[in-house]
């Protein structure tokens, strides 16, 4: 089963990166955007079969590994 | 004394951090990431360099390492724990101490001689250095302290921090801070103040002839304050 993670900075946190991706993008005519906030994408493929199971693993591996609690939230997408 | 210095895959200042130490009376050990237990140490040191390759997150992968298990042992019975540089970044990872490493404000790797100020004398890593600020030297992409509004009140509550960025007499400023970390931290302590992090490098002020000797004043006195 494939579960994927998006993680993304809290609301308070400068993104140094996202910033300069908005101001290139603004520099190359894309006009009206608001905001641009870099994220992390993880795709994590596991035996486990038991959805619910999978999802809860998934979690912890977000809090002790993949997500930095402090600056980041994560946010688990249905498995397919 | 004995000292212990980590080395992990993709760290690169810790033989200059066993040369500091030997230098100034320690009895080093270099400790493998795989190792289980840390030798008998009054020191250890989490090296600075680029662990793991920065992957995730800096320090993120270090800090689920073998030995750290050994490190958070030995630092909440009390044991002194010094992370620089990268180190640092390990430490945050770890949860010894608060906040976290962000990108360099500007995006660009910073690698100069800096002053800090040093705010807190009460411990014994700075206890007894008879100067105000000293000169090391920093090289570093994600530098940029952060923490939450809430930790930041914890933090000067507690008189956790240890270092600023400064000029040469002192002064806090804006345009002394080449990072943007929130009020210009350079290194921080844990509560008991016995884990100390920070992001300048005292191990490359320990020559006169190839940098600066604010190192030695550091590492002189440390040595002498775990006597």
């Amino acid at each position: 089963m494939k579960i994927s993670i998006v993680i993304t900075l809290k609301k308070d946190v400068l993104d140094p990166q996202g910033k300069v991706i908005h101001q290139t993008l603004e520099g190359m005519g894309f006009d009206g955007i608001n905001g641009v906030r870099q994220g992390k994408y993880f795709e994590i493929d596991t035996k486990e079969s038991d959805k619910n199971k999978a999802e809860e693993k998934v979690e912890e591996m977000c809090k002790k590994l993949l997500a930095n609690l402090v600056i980041e939230n994560y946010k688990i997408i249905e498995p397919q | 004394m004995n000292s212990s210095v980590i080395t992990f895959p993709g760290s690169n200042c810790d033989r200059d951090m066993d040369v500091a130490l030997k230098k100034f009376g320690f009895k080093n050990k270099m400790v493998w990431h795989d190792a289980l237990e840390l030798p008998k140490s009054d020191l250890v040191v989490l090296p600075g360099g680029f662990s793991y390759g920065d992957y995730l997150r800096c320090g993120s992968m270090a800090s689920k390492s073998k030995i750290m298990k050994s490190v958070l042992n030995f630092a909440h019975g009390g044991g002194k724990v010094m992370g620089i540089c990268n180190g640092f970044q390990i430490l945050v990872e770890a949860g010894l101490l608060p906040g976290v490493l962000l990108r360099n404000k500007y995006l660009e790797f910073i690698c100069k001689n800096v002053f800090v100020k040093v705010n807190n004398k009460d411990n014994s890593y700075f206890k007894d250095i008879n100067k105000d600020t000293l000169e090391f030297h920093i090289a570093h992409n994600e530098g940029n302290y952060f923490c939450s509004k809430e930790q930041i009140k914890e933090i000067d509550d507690n008189n956790q921090i240890a270092l600023f960025y400064s000029d040469e007499t002192g002064n806090i400023n804006e345009e002394d801070n080449p990072n943007g970390s929130i009020k210009n931290i350079a290194g921080i302590f844990n509560k008991e103040k016995n884990v100390l992090g920070m992001m300048p490098h005292p191990e490359r002020m320990i020559d006169p002839a190839l940098s600066g000797e604010d190192g030695s004043i550091f590492f002189e006195n440390l040595i002498n304050n775990l006597r």
